[in-house]
């Protein structure tokens, strides 16, 4: 009932003021500094799906998008300039494509009331929807992603990995010693051997830690990289003549520019995922329709169907999906960011909006709740291939270890709790 | 008709010795002091407070403790990045081990431990100077970050190495936090600042001033006429490191609230707060405002003009903003060696005179 009061009250103000008429979207991004290379093709991606739903649909639900583009260069001292200044737009959701704004921004979010998105990124004990009222991370996390590269080498080895060597050559920053936890864990309880090579910032310089991975031969290599530190990786592993179908990076160390610089050698190179790869789906056709063919790309129009922007693309359309819940719930077209929340909190994806949305198969299908803000946590791994130039899925979207992921889950959020005093909540 | 000295008579040497001579500078600075304290804490907002008065405010402290060593003392330092992550990551272990004890206190102790550090770096400076300790400098700024994040006692053990400030007041006004209102951030800083600027203006007029710049201006010379270099040297590192400290330490509790000791404390920010140095005017306390405002205020006015005012893409104004400062920079250093302190100094000298000035 209050809740009800609430909204009438709220869109008596919004009848009364000056027409809010935008769903307006922030877009942190990055096309400039050392992480470009990756900032470009989400960017565009996200910016474009906003612009097909204008064109085609004419926004969603009647209410036209805008977003506001601000460049972070993946530094947090501009991510915080960029949040404060687009914040007071309206801003639906948040969505910085950076671990170390996302940390940042967690205690901001949750005290101004707007929700934040971390797809595949940021904290992953933030999928305790109990704690971390207002931030999202799913479909899937670090540590589903830890979880799914052992899974596919327990795949790989029917199903014993005793006494193998996994390496992790990780960035050396939050983002990259994310997974370290979980992969303590999982070696714990499968019995392989777990080594840990740290690369520092931004990942240009990387010798020592190859010639250590040459000196220790271990059977797989697993990787955390972002930016320019990922073509780097691929490149040294190729002078060492590492086997590159026994290296699988995360989802961020697998895009085509990552691949390409180190031609042939690259061929055969692994990478997790959490959505589908390529640009056989129908939405592609809708792009170019109504927003290449009619010049309004955010980019220059190459970077459709590579690996990020469609992660970008999915990103935007896990968003609108949102927006459309957000809007059945409340019963109001112009929604809010309070309302934008119970809209994430309500998700669900199934195989048959995909379809209508043009994309058949391109993520996992799940269902958001208050508890669990972090989807299922499904792991897909991808393939390069250097002579067509491609990715392609080699093993389909799989369930990564929840027992051990679930546990860790709940013990991370609990010590944010008590050291920010929160009580978890799900009423 | 400005700065005019004609009729302002002194009469006793407190008067004669006074920071602002001149009546009109002296009046000047009440006004910009009544504004800051009085009007300011009711107008902002928190767009103002988090993207442009806090990084203003914070900057200033660590350039004047940087100009100290630098522009007074005259011992170059590359390791200001490293000396503020000191700075954060002490007050993070003191606000998580002592949470009842009041933020002002943490702040200082940060600072002091700070200045410790600093001494031990400084160290090499009795022996070597100029290049050569810009380099033993540059190893300090390495060395601290490698240590912050290999050792996880300094970040409390937590998964991703980052140290977040949790919720602490002052007198029950919330300082950290997301919470914390954004007047009482930026009067914390505010009170800081004024704090540091006085101690670091009145340190330099006096004996422990005269003594760093007789040894910035001819060390040897220095120590003929009885300046001890051992103690000006490293009394200079100690209070630049006190500074550079609490700025630190403000940087990560009360401005950003999170931070990545690589992401924010790298060799970049070294080099960023010795940019506001050397523009803003080597051995000048002004100098050390006129920087901090210039480098803090300058991309947020690009990006304000080039996105919000001319609609350009993002990425063209941000690439227009290191084209712009660099070329600032350059022109800075071959037009007015002396930085934005001189240029001051000198519309000083003609308003004086202004409008007769034959």
């Amino acid at each position: 009932m209050k809740l009800k009061l609430t909204t009438l009250a709220l869109s008596a103000l919004m009848a009364a003021g000056p027409a809010m008429a935008d769903l307006v979207f922030p877009s942190l991004s990055y096309r400039t500094g050392p992480y470009a290379a990756g900032g470009i093709p989400f960017a565009d991606g996200y910016a474009d799906y906003f612009t097909l739903l204008n064109e085609r649909d004419g926004g969603i639900g009647g209410v036209m998008t805008n977003l506001i583009e601000c460049e972070t260069g993946y530094n947090t001292e501009k991510g915080v300039e960029c949040y404060e200044s687009t914040k007071g737009e309206g801003a639906l959701v948040y969505q910085p494509l950076s671990t170390g704004i996302t940390y940042q921004l967690i205690p901001k979010v949750t005290a101004d009331g707007i929700p934040m998105h971390t797809m595949g990124y940021g904290r992953t004990s933030a999928a305790n929807g109990e704690v971390f009222s207002n931030v999202f991370n799913y479909p899937a996390n670090y540590w589903n992603g830890a979880s799914g590269v052992v899974n596919y080498l327990l795949e790989l080895n029917d199903g014993d990995i005793k006494g193998k060597k996994l390496a992790l050559v990780y960035h050396n920053s939050a983002y990259g010693k994310e997974p370290i936890r979980t992969l303590e864990e999982l070696a714990e309880k499968h019995g392989f051997e777990l080594s840990l090579l740290p690369v520092d910032h931004p990942g240009q310089e990387q010798k020592s830690q190859w010639l250590q991975i040459r000196r220790e031969r271990p059977d797989y290599v697993t990787m955390w990289g972002w930016g320019v530190m990922n073509q780097v990786a691929i490149q040294e592993a190729a002078n060492i003549r590492f086997p590159m179908e026994n290296f699988i990076g995360v989802w961020w160390s697998g895009a085509e520019h990552d691949v390409m610089s180190a031609g042939d050698a690259a061929n055969g190179y692994k990478a997790l995922t959490f959505h589908n790869v390529g640009r056989d789906f129908p939405v592609f056709h809708h792009i170019q329709k109504y927003v290449v063919d009619t010049g309004k790309a955010a980019g220059a129009g190459d970077q459709i169907g590579t690996v990020l922007y469609n992660r970008g693309m999915y990103a935007a359309m896990l968003a609108a999906e949102a927006v459309k819940t957000a809007q059945a719930i409340h019963g109001t077209a112009d929604i809010d960011a309070s309302m934008m929340r119970d809209g994430m909190e309500a998700l669900e994806m199934n195989e048959a909006k995909m379809t209508d949305l043009g994309m058949p198969n391109f993520g996992p299908t799940f269902n958001v709740s208050c508890e669990n803000h972090g989807g299922p946590g499904l792991v897909g791994v991808t393939q390069w291939d250097a002579g067509s130039q491609t990715w392609s899925m080699i093993s389909d979207f799989k369930a990564t270890d929840g027992d051990v992921i679930g546990a860790l889950v709940s013990e991370d959020s609990g010590a944010y709790a008590t050291e920010n005093k929160i009580t978890p909540n799900c009423g | 008709m400005f700065y005019r000295e004609a009729g302002d008579f002194k009469t006793s040497y407190e008067q004669d010795n006074q920071t602002f001579p001149i009546k009109f500078d002296r009046y000047r600075y009440y006004v910009v002091l009544a504004i800051a304290f009085l009007v300011v804490p009711f107008v902002i907002n928190d767009y103002w407070a988090n993207a442009i008065l806090l990084p203003f405010l914070i900057y200033a402290i660590a350039s004047i403790g940087l100009n100290i060593l630098v522009g007074y003392a005259g011992q170059v330092s590359l390791g200001t990045g490293g000396f503020m992550a000191v700075g954060a990551y002490a007050c993070y272990k003191l606000m998580t081990a002592m949470p009842e004890v009041s933020m002002f206190i943490h702040v200082l102790i940060a600072g002091g431990i700070t200045a410790g550090v600093c001494v031990i770096f400084g160290l090499p400076s009795l022996r070597i100077k100029g290049f050569y300790l810009a380099v033993a400098t540059l190893a300090a700024q390495f060395f601290l970050v490698w240590l912050f994040n290999r050792v996880p006692w300094f970040y409390n053990y937590s998964a991703s190495g980052q140290i977040s400030a949790p919720e602490r007041d002052v007198f029950g006004i919330l300082i950290t936090g997301p919470n914390a209102p954004a007047w009482a951030t930026y009067m914390f800083s505010l009170i800081f600042l004024t704090f540091c600027a006085l101690v670091a203006r009145n340190l330099t007029r006096g004996t422990i001033g005269r003594s760093w710049m007789a040894i910035r201006d001819m060390d040897i010379a220095a120590e003929i006429i009885g300046v001890n270099p051992l103690k000006a040297k490293l009394t200079a590192f100690a209070v630049s490191g006190f500074f550079i400290g609490i700025s630190g330490a403000l940087f990560f509790s009360v401005y950003l609230g999170a931070v990545e000791v690589g992401e924010a404390f790298g060799i970049s920010k070294s080099f960023l707060v010795l940019f506001m140095v050397i523009i803003g005017g080597l051995g000048s306390i002004f100098g050390s405002f006129a920087g901090a405002a210039f480098l803090v205020l300058l991309p947020v006015v690009l990006k304000v003009v080039g996105v919000d005012v001319l609609g350009w893409p993002t990425d063209i104004v941000a690439h227009f903003q290191l084209v712009i400062v660099g070329a600032l920079i350059i022109v800075f250093l071959i037009m007015e060696p002396h930085g934005l302190a001189q240029l001051w100094r000198v519309a000083k000298e003609k308003l004086r005179l202004w409008p007769f000035p034959h």
